[in-house]
């Protein structure tokens, strides 16, 4: 109190006062600058440019530097993107080139960020700034579309998902195929629209596989397995001390193998009328088998990477390894020639099932958020319909994917020999669709739950199956309105 | 002091009467001063906090799949769905599993410790450091490194090299649930990591108990050891072991980082060891994008939490200083 009245404006002459206030004035605007350097530093840095204020776009730029700096990208990178955030205000302000941000999940293999950033840096009627997004891609992009945050154009798994149709999140993508539409597979699109119309354009198309070590395999003196029972006996003798035979991911086979299973007996997630695929009693049968195989000691589980990724098996964990094309280019660096592809076996050799391996396709969808809808959509056309160089790039250069137009697949040579060609074959025989569109992530959640218990508590299959059919069928009554 | 300087502002009658701003802002400008350094963190708290907890309540009446603005009111029905979910009862089944781990073992070693560090004559305070500075480093990270070096299921991980000296054979500590062993990966995790901070705050209250107390019991001819603690130390520390039990409640009903990175995958999480929070996160904000049904399981749990520190408060005692204890 004795510090208030000294320099209260009662016993101090103005002019100390005035220059007091002054500097007081100055800390109460500095501090609000701040404070709203601080804001603007809280939104989010969707890669759009969404507003021309300097102190945003600066926020955006140093932002999208942490981002570059954090993942594994070179400084260039980082310098690069707040390079271009500066141009491409510069752009804005000049003439009407829009600005799209364009998402893809995190591709493992090296050199692929970089290529669809060349693609994008590449397109003449719109800046193109590309999010590479690690970790879950798919949450992310969920709660991305709600708001006007979000991507311009982004690419999803098999397509966007039924929910997200249904809510009106992604613009339908109606004539964007033009002449081409005959040149993808019928199937992709198929799984891909929703009431006649498209929400998505398959980029390139994924498959899962079985992949071994031929010459383990030579000296265990075992042949590639054709049924299910051949599968877990191999896997039983290519077991040794320091190499488990087999790997299905660090879970067991719960996120993998509940398509393979139901495939393998002549099963499907739903049949083609939409109605639950799955209820047969031999599905619960195969499904408990998982667990002997699970407590069997020859599954190789806990390892450093997942399933995905081809390390597992070229340092030597295991002897067969379940992983996809993508991987491919690795395995011929690591392994030469010495690994072989099978699809997942069929149950029984006398059984109605067969081999089987699930395909997918990430496919390039527009948000109905943006706020150049048209835009995004020539820019999904430009890319992933016409610019097939760009395509073949993506499908061959750096993980392995084919192509989704037949005439682009043709040309991709490094598809065509060794285990590569043989991956190729097996899609063509064996591919069954990832999931269905009407599959929604409520009952894929019941499945993998139950899948879980089957093979590693052991539960009954027979109940947790009924469990999951029950679940399925009251999703598809709400989405089949 | 402060009703003094107002009462005394009066007694200068030529003053003419302030205006309205100058009288808003307060002598000295003090209310301006109060909004502006208290301001931003309201404004924060009204954004980050208040305004999603409202949002997320309304949400809970709303049929509200892929969108935050719903318009398909439902009244319950996402309450009676959560109530009902057995896959959320046994989250909660989860979180007093997990409650009754961690908060006794926390409790026990964080006091532990505390006891030794305070005792030692040379290097308190790099012990305290020592002991403390896995705080610093962020669930994530600890996770990773758990998951990957430490309790990975090869061969060459750590745990399962320890074994192997033992000739035992590796086990694949996250991926089997019989036995199971991923709560020993989980729990000495979060050990490791809370441990170091409660040891702190037992310090700071071992460090408040008057030395006279301990030199009258020895007058009095108690021995130093089990005696002395029994009667002297505990009793003392009795607020802050109210305290630090409420807190670590709290934080095992938290849990999530942990979990969601030693267990999660992409293809989405198990259903076992799957606490309250992980549960809700896939439904509302994974794939699940229901945030009608997220929001009514968020609201229990918040009302959940409530009641259980209300009541925990009032049987331990909570917030009462130790001499009224």
């Amino acid at each position: 109190m004795e510090r208030t009245s000294m320099i209260s404006s009662e016993s101090t002459p103005p002019e100390p006062v005035s220059r007091q206030m002054n500097r007081r004035r100055f800390f109460t605007v500095s501090s609000a600058a701040a404070a709203t350097a601080f804001l603007a530093a809280c939104g989010s840095n969707t890669g759009r440019n969404e507003s021309s204020a300097a102190a945003t776009t600066a926020g955006a730029a140093s932002s999208d530097a942490t981002t570059a700096g954090s993942s594994a990208a070179t400084s260039s990178a980082a310098s690069s993107a707040a390079s271009s955030a500066a141009e491409s205000t510069a752009a804005s302000s000049a003439g009407p080139k829009v600005t799209l941000a364009q998402w893809y999940h995190q591709y493992g293999e090296k050199g692929t960020q970089q290529a669809v950033e060349k693609y994008a840096a590449a397109y003449p009627n719109a800046t193109v700034k590309v999010q590479w997004i690690p970790g879950d891609y798919d949450s992310k992009v969920a709660s991305s579309l709600l708001t006007s945050g979000g991507p311009d154009v982004f690419e999803a798994g098999n397509g966007p998902s039924i929910d997200a149709i249904q809510g009106g999140q992604v613009v339908a993508l109606d004539g964007i195929l033009g002449d081409a539409a005959s040149d993808f597979p019928e199937s992709l699109i198929n799984r891909m629209s929703y009431d006649g119309k498209l929400y998505a354009v398959p980029q390139v198309i994924d498959m899962q596989l079985m992949v071994y070590r031929k010459s383990m395999l030579a000296d265990a003196g075992v042949t590639p397995p054709t049924t299910f029972d051949e599968l877990v006996a191999a896997a039983a003798k290519l077991t040794t001390a320091d190499v488990k035979g087999l790997f299905v991911g660090n879970d067991g086979g719960v996120g993998v193998l509940p398509g393979p299973v139901l495939w393998s007996v002549g099963a499907d997630y739903l049949t083609p009328d939409n109605k639950v695929g799955f209820a047969d009693p031999i599905v619960a049968t195969a499904m408990g088998k998982l667990h002997d195989l699970f407590t069997s000691g020859n599954l190789l589980l806990g390892a450093p990477t997942d399933w995905s990724d081809p390390s597992a098996i070229s340092q030597g964990l295991c002897a067969m390894q379940w992983t996809g094309l993508w991987t491919f280019p690795q395995l011929q660096t690591d392994l030469g020639d010495d690994f072989g592809v099978i699809p997942w076996p069929k149950y029984a050799a006398d059984g109605k099932g067969g081999p089987s391996v699930p395909i997918g396709a990430y496919g390039s969808a527009v948000s109905a958020k943006s706020a150049n809808p048209d835009a995004a959509k020539s820019f999904v056309q430009w890319l992933w319909v016409d610019n097939t160089e760009a395509q073949l790039d993506f499908a061959q250069s750096y993980g392995f994917h084919v192509p989704a137009r037949a005439s682009v697949a043709a040309k991709a040579d490094k598809l065509k020999s060794g285990a590569a060609a043989d991956a190729v074959k097996i899609l063509q025989d064996n591919g069954h669709a990832q999931t269905p569109l009407l599959w929604t992530p409520a009952s894929s959640t019941a499945m993998s739950d139950a899948v879980s218990r089957i093979i590693k508590d052991g539960a009954d299959p027979a109940k947790e199956m009924a469990a999951v059919v029950a679940k399925t069928e009251s999703e598809l009554k709400r989405v089949l309105k | 002091m402060v009703s003094g300087a107002a009462t005394a502002a009066p007694a200068v009658p030529i003053r003419p009467r302030p205006t309205l701003g100058r009288r808003l802002a307060g002598p000295q400008n003090r209310n301006l001063w109060f909004w502006l350094f208290v301001g931003p963190f309201v404004l924060g708290m009204l954004i980050f906090v208040f305004i999603p907890i409202v949002w997320s309540v309304y949400l809970s009446f709303f049929d509200a799949r892929n969108t935050v603005t719903p318009t398909d009111f439902v009244g319950l029905a996402n309450y009676r769905q959560m109530l009902t979910d057995p896959a959320f009862l046994s989250s909660l089944g989860t979180f007093i599993v997990f409650a009754i781990f961690i908060v006794p073992t926390t409790y026990a070693i964080s006091l532990a410790l505390a006891l030794a560090v305070n005792r030692v004559r040379w290097f308190k305070s790099f012990l305290r450091s020592v002991y403390f500075l896995p705080t610093a480093c962020s669930y994530v990270v600890a996770s990773l490194i758990w998951k990957l070096s430490i309790f990975n299921g090869v061969r060459f991980g750590l745990a399962n090299t320890v074994l192997r000296l033992f000739g035992m054979d590796p086990v694949a500590w996250l991926s089997v649930t019989h036995p199971p062993w991923y709560w020993l990966v989980i729990v000495t995790l979060r050990l490791w990591l809370q441990v170091g901070f409660y040891m702190i705050l037992f310090l700071a209250a071992l460090q408040r108990i008057p030395l006279i107390l301990y030199e009258a019991a020895a007058v009095d001819g108690a021995k130093a050891g089990w005696q002395t603690f029994r009667f002297i130390t505990f009793p003392q520390l009795r607020a802050a072991s109210v305290a630090i039990v409420v807190l670590l409640l709290i934080n095992a009903f938290q849990a999530f980082d942990e979990f969601y990175n030693l267990l999660g995958g992409p293809a989405g999480y198990p259903p076992y060891a799957r606490p309250p929070l992980v549960y809700l996160y896939y439904i509302a904000l994974g794939r699940g994008q229901d945030f009608g049904l997220g929001s009514a399981g968020a609201v229990i749990l918040a009302v959940l939490i409530a009641i259980i520190t209300v009541v925990l408060g009032r049987i331990l005692g909570l917030g009462r200083r130790d001499a009224d204890a």
